[in-house]
């Protein structure tokens, strides 16, 4: 591994150095020499795939987790950062992809929770104040939450995301760390959380950024430290380097085709939607897809591109027509899709997807249990062995098939819910996000999978928030906006300027 | 990463990482034996310090005492898989206890036992209804049936019935060897309901449901009938207890079974399982009701009172639930 050295940094104490870092769970070695010097007013990023340490890195210094060795300055003092409360103490805050929100709370009280307005010597809350204080606080950041006073439970998760960005941004901290912000915002709403960040900076405040999306990477950090298996990579000015590079460095070696040839014979269309509309969500949506095709449905948060998908899924109810294999189609539940051949993945995988307590025999069969069961009784030797049949055909790696879910990667996770879909005998599958929360060698090897699905004549439907996915998957491309198809294009005639514009409103979308 | 990429290396890693799991997975084994050691250490220095605790007499009364908290707990257990929690078994515990008692004495047993049963079964139905049907939290929904049938069970009956018919009796009485038939029974109902869990899709499916009820309804399965059918099972294994512990004592008073769904729910959580779902087993929940059912002897055998049993089984869910809190 080449060692990239940091450039030499000026001459002011760090406002953050650590040093030596590591930190082992029982057996396995999380973290390891790892060194973080970070500059006051600077914003730093922390690159890395999926279980390369970042999140292991970032709670210790939140306090979360007691590291095993090494030596932590802040502004050159020693620290030892014991608790939670210590970090918190020492300036340093910490926004985590899980939301520390309190969802029946209105989005005021959450943003002031703690130091909430009062008066008669802190008998009543001041709830005009309190209002007042937390629009404020959110215009000045320039996000935009209609009305403070709602519950933050209904708010969409781009929406609490930005609460919780702005809580944290309130208490002014000296070090802010932000864990994959980008995971639920998209568009506009990154663009307001970046202007917010560097207004943070200008005013001082130390942001380390930690993500995936190298694109945000580059737009927003000045150095990246990059981590390997536990280790240090390396330190480089985001200058210095470009995407390639990067992600030779995260995943020590070169991705250049990550995603993988298309040679797919596209058939007669099997499913056909017409004017599918479900009130207030999204309307008037028509397209065909065929087996053998991916389609790309690309759209912003809120563009309606999910709620199309559990549409077609049953899981939501809606209005038009739909026909399969040239027969009416009207899903009344995820059951009448299933028995006819359609089978979602959704974006939420944790959520909708697995059952964490239970193992990936048990995950895998799910969605099939007629396929291994006579009389409602499973057949052990005939699960076992299209279970494993299935964790071959997907590539999922775990120690056994009776191995916890919960304790896979996210990869693996993912590739079990394809799975799922697989051994139930879809053909049509709906994709939603299907990489999401993935690292790119995952990510890599679900796009060869989805490209052989294709292949073997699956007809996929790709909805996806991530331009070079789109554009690198799909053979058609759709765009959504405001709940409607605001244009298609062919693989040739696409690029991620076109889709962008259409996507947001910019450009109106042609037929292309 | 540095990953296998033809399918036999990724065979192989798969088989030399079962090998390593063997290692990993031992301590969490380890734990779900946990109340079965215990049980085992209990049992040996009771056997070790007391003549009078292997005696066949007073064998075979801690076999019989632990069928009622057996049967409820293997109701509770499926209740609890799905993510549940059945407050009224204590009453319908009550419920089958009075109406069998009433029918014993106008039918014969083979009727009268089925049908004080079915009574107990339809009871639970009606928590199916409110839990899946309404959507009702299942604590609010089984708390109000709690009250609601212990007090149809007064107004069935204000005063206690004893029923006079004998064979039914005899046969809760009788033994095969030094084994109680009502034990027997009672295990061989642990290992129906241990097979339906592991074995059927029914059974896998109201794990799943514990543990990710949309993941389940997206799976294309119904998650209400299984709801549904949780809520049966409860009520159709309280009834059973209710029927044979009035047969056992020979009387069956309204207020009987008052506290049982503490004593299931215990059982259950001291064998592992989960009040959030999906996690629980029957083996577990056999452990937890024969290590309650021993303490509970132990202290009758030594003359401590009754409170203090109460003491033990606070103390036992408290550190049954601390030891398995490592597992992760």
């Amino acid at each position: 591994m080449s060692q990239v050295d940091a450039p030499a940094a000026v001459a002011t104490v760090p406002r953050l150095e650590m040093r030596g870092i590591g930190k082992r769970y029982d057996a396995t070695v999380a973290l390891h020499g790892v060194d973080l010097v970070v500059q006051p007013g600077e914003i730093h990023a922390i690159a890395g795939e999926n279980g390369a340490g970042k999140s292991t890195l970032i709670k210790i210094l939140a306090g979360a987790v007691a590291r095993g060795a090494g030596t932590i300055k802040i502004d050159g003092v020693e620290t030892e950062l014991p608790s939670p409360h210590a970090a918190r103490q020492a300036g340093i805050r910490v926004v985590y992809q899980e939301f520390s929100l309190v969802p029946h709370l209105s989005v005021a009280e959450n943003i002031l929770l703690g130091q909430l307005p009062s008066r008669a010597g802190g008998m009543w809350i001041d709830w005009k104040a309190t209002a007042r204080r937390a629009s404020a606080a959110l215009d000045s950041l320039g996000f935009d939450v209609p009305d403070v006073r709602r519950p933050v439970k209904s708010l969409p998760v781009s929406q609490r995301q930005m609460v919780e960005i702005a809580k944290a941004m309130l208490e002014r901290p000296r070090i802010l760390v932000l864990d994959e912000p980008s995971a639920v915002l998209s568009g506009g709403d990154l663009d307001r959380l970046f202007n917010a960040v560097r207004a943070l900076r200008d005013a001082g405040t130390t942001v380390l950024y930690v993500s995936h999306r190298l694109d945000e990477v580059f737009q927003i950090a000045s150095r990246i430290t990059v981590l390997k298996d536990g280790g240090l990579v390396g330190t480089v000015d985001s200058a210095s380097i470009d995407q390639p590079g990067l992600v030779r460095m995260m995943v020590g070696r070169d991705l250049a085709e990550i995603y993988p040839p298309r040679n797919a014979s596209v058939g007669a269309p099997v499913l056909q939607v017409r004017n599918l509309s479900r009130s207030r969500v999204f309307s008037d949506v028509s397209f065909d897809l065929a087996p053998g095709e991916i389609l790309g449905v690309f759209g912003l948060v809120g563009s309606g591109r999910t709620d199309v998908v559990r549409a077609i899924f049953g899981a939501d109810a809606s209005t038009g027509q739909m026909t399969l294999d040239g027969r009416p189609y009207r899903p009344r539940s995820p059951g009448d899709a299933l028995s006819r051949g359609i089978a979602m993945l959704s974006e939420d995988r944790a959520r909708d997807g697995l059952v964490l307590q239970l193992s990936l025999r048990d995950n895998l069969s799910l969605a099939a249990f007629p396929r291994m069961s006579r009389l409602g009784v499973i057949s052990q030797s005939q699960q076992h062995a299209l279970v494993a049949d299935e964790i071959a055909e997907v590539g999922i790696r775990a120690p056994s098939i009776n191995a916890m879910v919960r304790r896979l990667s996210g990869g693996n996770q993912q590739k079990v819910v394809v799975g799922k879909w697989l051994l139930r005998g879809a053909r049509v599958l709906l994709l939603d996000e299907p990489t999401r929360g993935v690292d790119v060698g995952a990510k890599a090897e679900i796009y060869r999978i989805i490209a052989s699905l294709a292949e073997r004549g699956k007809a996929i439907l790709l909805v996806s928030s991530e331009l070079p996915e789109i554009l690198g998957m799909s053979d058609r491309i759709l765009v959504m906006r405001g709940g409607r198809l605001v244009g298609e294009f062919s693989r040739s005639g696409a690029t991620e300027e076109r889709l962008l514009a259409v996507a947001a409103g910019v450009v109106e979308g042609a037929a292309a | 990463m540095n990953s296998p990429s033809s399918p036999a290396a990724r065979a192989l890693s798969v088989v030399g990482r079962r090998m390593g799991a063997v290692r990993t997975d031992w301590r969490a084994h380890w734990l779900s034996y946990l109340p079965t050691v215990a049980f085992v250490v209990l049992a040996t220095i009771a056997a070790v310090s007391s003549p009078d605790f292997l005696s066949e007499g007073n064998l075979s009364n801690l076999f019989r005492q632990i069928v009622t908290n057996g049967l409820i707990s293997l109701g509770m257990l499926t209740v609890i898989l799905s993510g549940g929690i059945d407050l009224s078994v204590g009453a319908t515990v009550a419920l089958a206890g009075i109406v069998g008692a009433g029918l014993l004495n106008v039918l014969p047993w083979p009727l009268a036992v089925p049908l004080a049963v079915a009574v107990a079964t339809i009871a639970g139905s009606v928590n199916g209804v409110l839990v899946a049907g309404f959507r009702l939290p299942p604590f609010v929904a089984t708390l109000a049936t709690m009250s609601a049938i212990r007090g149809f069970v007064y107004v069935v009956s204000e005063t206690p019935i004893t029923p006079t018919e004998s064979s039914f009796r005899e046969i809760v009485a009788s033994s095969v060897g030094p084994v109680p038939t009502v034990a027997i029974f009672m295990i061989g109902c642990f290992l129906v309901v241990s097979l339906f869990l592991s074995r059927t899709t029914m059974g896998r499916a109201i794990y799943a449901v514990g543990g990710n009820e949309e993941a389940v309804r997206l799976a294309g399965i119904n998650v209400r009938a299984h709801v549904m059918l949780v809520y049966l099972i409860s009520g159709f294994f309280a009834g059973i207890a209710g029927v044979i512990l009035t047969s056992r004592v020979g009387i069956a008073q309204p207020s009987m079974g008052a506290g049982f769904e503490l004593n299931g729910i215990a059982a259950c959580v001291i064998g592992g399982a989960a009040l959030s779902g999906g996690v629980g087993s029957v083996r577990g929940t056999f452990a937890g009701v024969l290590l309650l059912g021993l303490i509970s002897n132990l202290l009758n055998m030594y003359n401590v009172q009754a409170y203090y049993q109460q003491i033990f089984m606070g103390a036992l869910i408290v550190l049954a639930v601390l030891a398995r809190r490592k597992e992760g």
